[in-house]
């Protein structure tokens, strides 16, 4: 008899798994996890990748953090999916985890036939070559022959094919699944090339012995606006996202910074611009199905855009990144966030 | 009275279901098979389900858009232009060529291996004993790193490449590259006169035995085999005037072009599969060789058959019923090892129908698909042929 109670069990057990499958909506399920499943890299520096202590830090990270502060209330209620360029597509759509954050480029086939709905772009990028310093290469269109190494289920193997092919020069492909077997390659010769995003090689060189040794090419050869995403047809989840991705960079624009916004949130100023986000006017909140303080939790988790960018790969960073194209559009670049209001 | 008839010698069906002893197993087998048909069709339906709730159907046309990729080592023609079919046989026949090329080295090192393994030499049986324990108990993806490592780091880069044979042999880090022959029309000559010694062999073979059965004469049919499968092909060849070119690799700009290379991750991935699966083999031809009583062997002297002959006649065919089945899961073994050649990038089916296209047009569930469907063709195939080795190599019986 304890057998059929076993095997009763195990069918009620099943039956209920299948109608839990359709759930609310990602905000009420995140909520009620009390952790928010952030989707990242398996390991580029500044970007993400754990750190000494095992805490995960970061470019991407840290919007995971601002995205889980304004949604929980607390940036450290992330829970971290390491994903290889191969499997990230897959664990976003598979429900595995809530929100994508791991320098993806925003293609029309991936928003379209892969089913993600795309945030906005977080980071310009533009897909480049780094040569060792003693090739004496100094620009792409001498590459002709060469061996590259390249990271797989990237956009930056379509990039390359075409680039090759438009300048009538012949390579030999070295595929590799992660950044690190890609750097492990490079560094022993088994490539004359190493290409990616130009922020990537600029990641990857920080953590050669050597990063003087190695110079990365004038040329970028194509466009790459890195961003969140997340499932498609969540369009409540995909808000919440979204301006939490847009208040950083507009925080920025309207001088909010860490140190400033418990100031700015106590007490109503002049500026209304400073208001709506500080949360001191109107109610943004809750028309995205958060509480007034959102933005304030996000920004006093990790700062405006810019403290994001200056803290993990900016000029003072072993990555030395300039801010180039993700200068704010008041500063020259072409950053430019929807207003809040 | 049907009544009570029905109660006393059939108390109830469905009482009987779950209490008769007899039933009861029925009863148990039934519900089991039912519980695991459901477990799969909720599995199935769960796939496609969730497919439809994110609008994503379930079709294989993407097969014929361009690839838009290319591939360093392909053995048909292709490049980015070619269709994802394409580079799914690329990779299909990059596998093969890793499976088959293992299977053969694994083979001949592993007896070689199990035999030495025996030796009566201390020293031999001991390094040998060493090497397989070693070897047995290091994870496959381990080995492969490994040589890979090897190969990459210690060999030089084109540039400074170690050269042998007069310039005939080019050792680097991108690979092993030698002279290519180029064949001229009279290569055909060789080749039909190869086919012809093969013609001859069986057909001596068979002449050979039928002299044995009438005479008790044997003629040394392997010398003589040898004979008019290699050289006979090869007077031949001299014959015709050499009709071949060879096409040197010359270090041009970053790389060598021309000749044959053998790529740094097919030689890792290769002689690690290799490596690995044959101190499994030299386990199973121990065992083999073992599992044939001394008896055996002391019979067949005292019936004065040569020690070469009794290895051949009596020991080794006895042996062989021993080996086979162990060995074919080895061979299946090595098949299905061979897909962690992504960890090295080399660009099997895995890396290629199942890597790139899968992720560059988001169809994962059609490429798994074809991934799945590969390896099972490949390893039932192989499957079916040690079936039917293993058949033709049982005992007789009468």
């Amino acid at each position: 008899m304890k057998l059929f109670k076993t095997l009763a069990v195990s069918a009620a057990v099943a039956l209920a798994s299948t109608s839990g499958a359709a759930t609310a909506g990602t905000l009420q399920d995140v909520q009620a996890r009390g952790e928010l499943n952030c989707v990242v890299t398996t390991g580029v520096a500044g970007f993400g990748a754990p750190d000494d202590s095992g805490r995960w830090a970061g470019f991407d990270v840290d919007f995971c953090r601002a995205t889980a502060a304004a949604v929980l209330g607390d940036g450290n209620k992330v829970k971290f999916v390491p994903t290889t360029g191969k499997t990230r597509f897959t664990v976003l759509n598979s429900g595995e985890g809530d929100l994508l954050y791991r320098n993806t480029t925003i293609t029309m086939s991936r928003d379209a036939d892969l089913k993600l709905s795309f945030l906005g772009v977080n980071y310009y990028d533009g897909q480049g070559f780094m040569v060792p310093k003693a090739l004496g290469v100094t620009s792409a269109k001498e590459l002709d022959g060469a061996s590259v190494c390249i990271q797989t289920g990237t956009t930056t193997e379509l990039n390359l094919a075409d680039y090759f092919r438009a300048n009538k020069m012949s390579y030999e492909p070295v595929t590799i699944e992660t950044n690190e077997e890609g750097q492990t390659n490079y560094l022993a010769g088994r490539c004359d090339v190493y290409t990616t995003d130009a922020s990537g090689l600029a990641a990857t060189r920080s953590t050669f012995d050597q990063p003087n040794a190695h110079i990365i090419l004038p040329e970028i050869i194509s466009k790459e606006p890195l961003g969140p995403a997340v499932r498609q047809g969540d369009d409540e989840w995909a808000d919440v996202t979204r301006w939490v991705l847009n208040v950083l960079i507009a925080a920025e624009e309207a001088g909010i910074t860490q140190a400033n916004i418990k100031g700015h949130a106590a007490k109503a100023g002049d500026n209304p611009d400073i208001n709506r986000i500080a949360g001191t006017e109107g109610d943004f909140g809750s028309m995205i199905g958060l509480d007034k303080q959102w933005a304030v939790r996000a920004i006093s988790a990790v700062g405006n855009y810019g403290e994001i960018f200056e803290r993990n790969i900016g000029v003072n960073t072993s990555l030395g990144l300039a801010r180039g194209l993700n200068a704010q559009w008041t500063n020259g670049g072409i950053l430019y966030s929807p207003p809040v209001r | 009275m049907a009544a009570t008839e029905t109660s006393s010698s059939n108390p109830s069906l469905f009482y009987r279901l779950f209490f008769d002893k007899e039933l009861r197993s029925v009863t148990i087998q039934v519900i089991t098979m039912a519980l695991i048909f459901a477990f799969f069709f909720f599995i199935v339906n769960n796939a496609i389900t969730n497919l439809e709730t994110i609008g994503k159907g379930y079709s294989f046309d993407f097969l014929w858009d361009a690839s838009n990729y290319d591939i360093n080592q392909t053995l048909i023609e292709y490049d980015s232009r070619s269709p994802h079919w394409r580079a799914a046989i690329v990779g299909i026949i990059n596998t093969l060529l890793v499976a088959v090329s293992g299977i053969i080295l694994a083979t001949i090192v592993g007896f070689m291996l199990g035999v030495l393994r025996l030796s009566s030499n201390w020293l031999i049986n001991r390094v040998v004993y060493v090497y397989i324990e070693y070897v047995r108990n290091v994870p496959v993806l381990l080995h492969i790193l490994l040589v890979h490592g090897i190969v990459v780091n210690t060999l030089p880069i084109p540039k400074n490449a170690l050269m042998a044979f007069d310039g005939t042999l080019f050792l680097t880090n991108r690979g092993f590259y030698t002279p290519k022959p180029l064949f001229e029309p009279a290569m055909w000559a060789v080749l039909i006169a190869f086919v012809i010694g093969i013609a001859f062999t069986i057909w001596f073979k068979g002449y050979a035995r039928k002299v044995q059965d009438a005479t008790g004469k044997i003629y040394p049919v392997l010398l003589i085999s040898l004979g008019a499968i290699l050289l006979f092909p090869i007077i031949v060849f001299f014959l015709a005037g050499v009709p071949v070119n060879l096409e040197y690799p010359e270090l041009k700009g970053f790389n060598f072009k021309g000749g044959l290379v053998l790529r740094p991750e097919f030689v890792a991935l290769w002689l690690a599969l290799s490596l690995y699966t044959a101190a499994f083999i030299a386990e199973i031809v121990r065992a083999g060789i073992q599992a044939i009583s001394h008896g055996q062997t002391e019979a067949a002297f005292a019936l004065g058959i040569k020690p070469s002959r009794t290895m051949q006649l009596v020991i080794i065919p006895q042996a062989l019923r021993v080996i086979i089945p162990p060995l074919s899961s080895q061979y299946l073994n090595i098949t299905k090892n061979s897909s962690l050649a992504i960890a090295i990038g080399y660009m099997d089916i895995v890396a290629t129908i199942g890597g790139i296209s899968l992720n560059q047009t988001g169809r994962e569930m059609e490429c798994m698909t074809i991934v799945l469907a590969i390896y099972l063709f490949f390893s039932l195939m192989i499957s079916a042929f040690m079936n039917w080795y293993n058949k033709r190599m049982k005992l007789v019986e009468r």
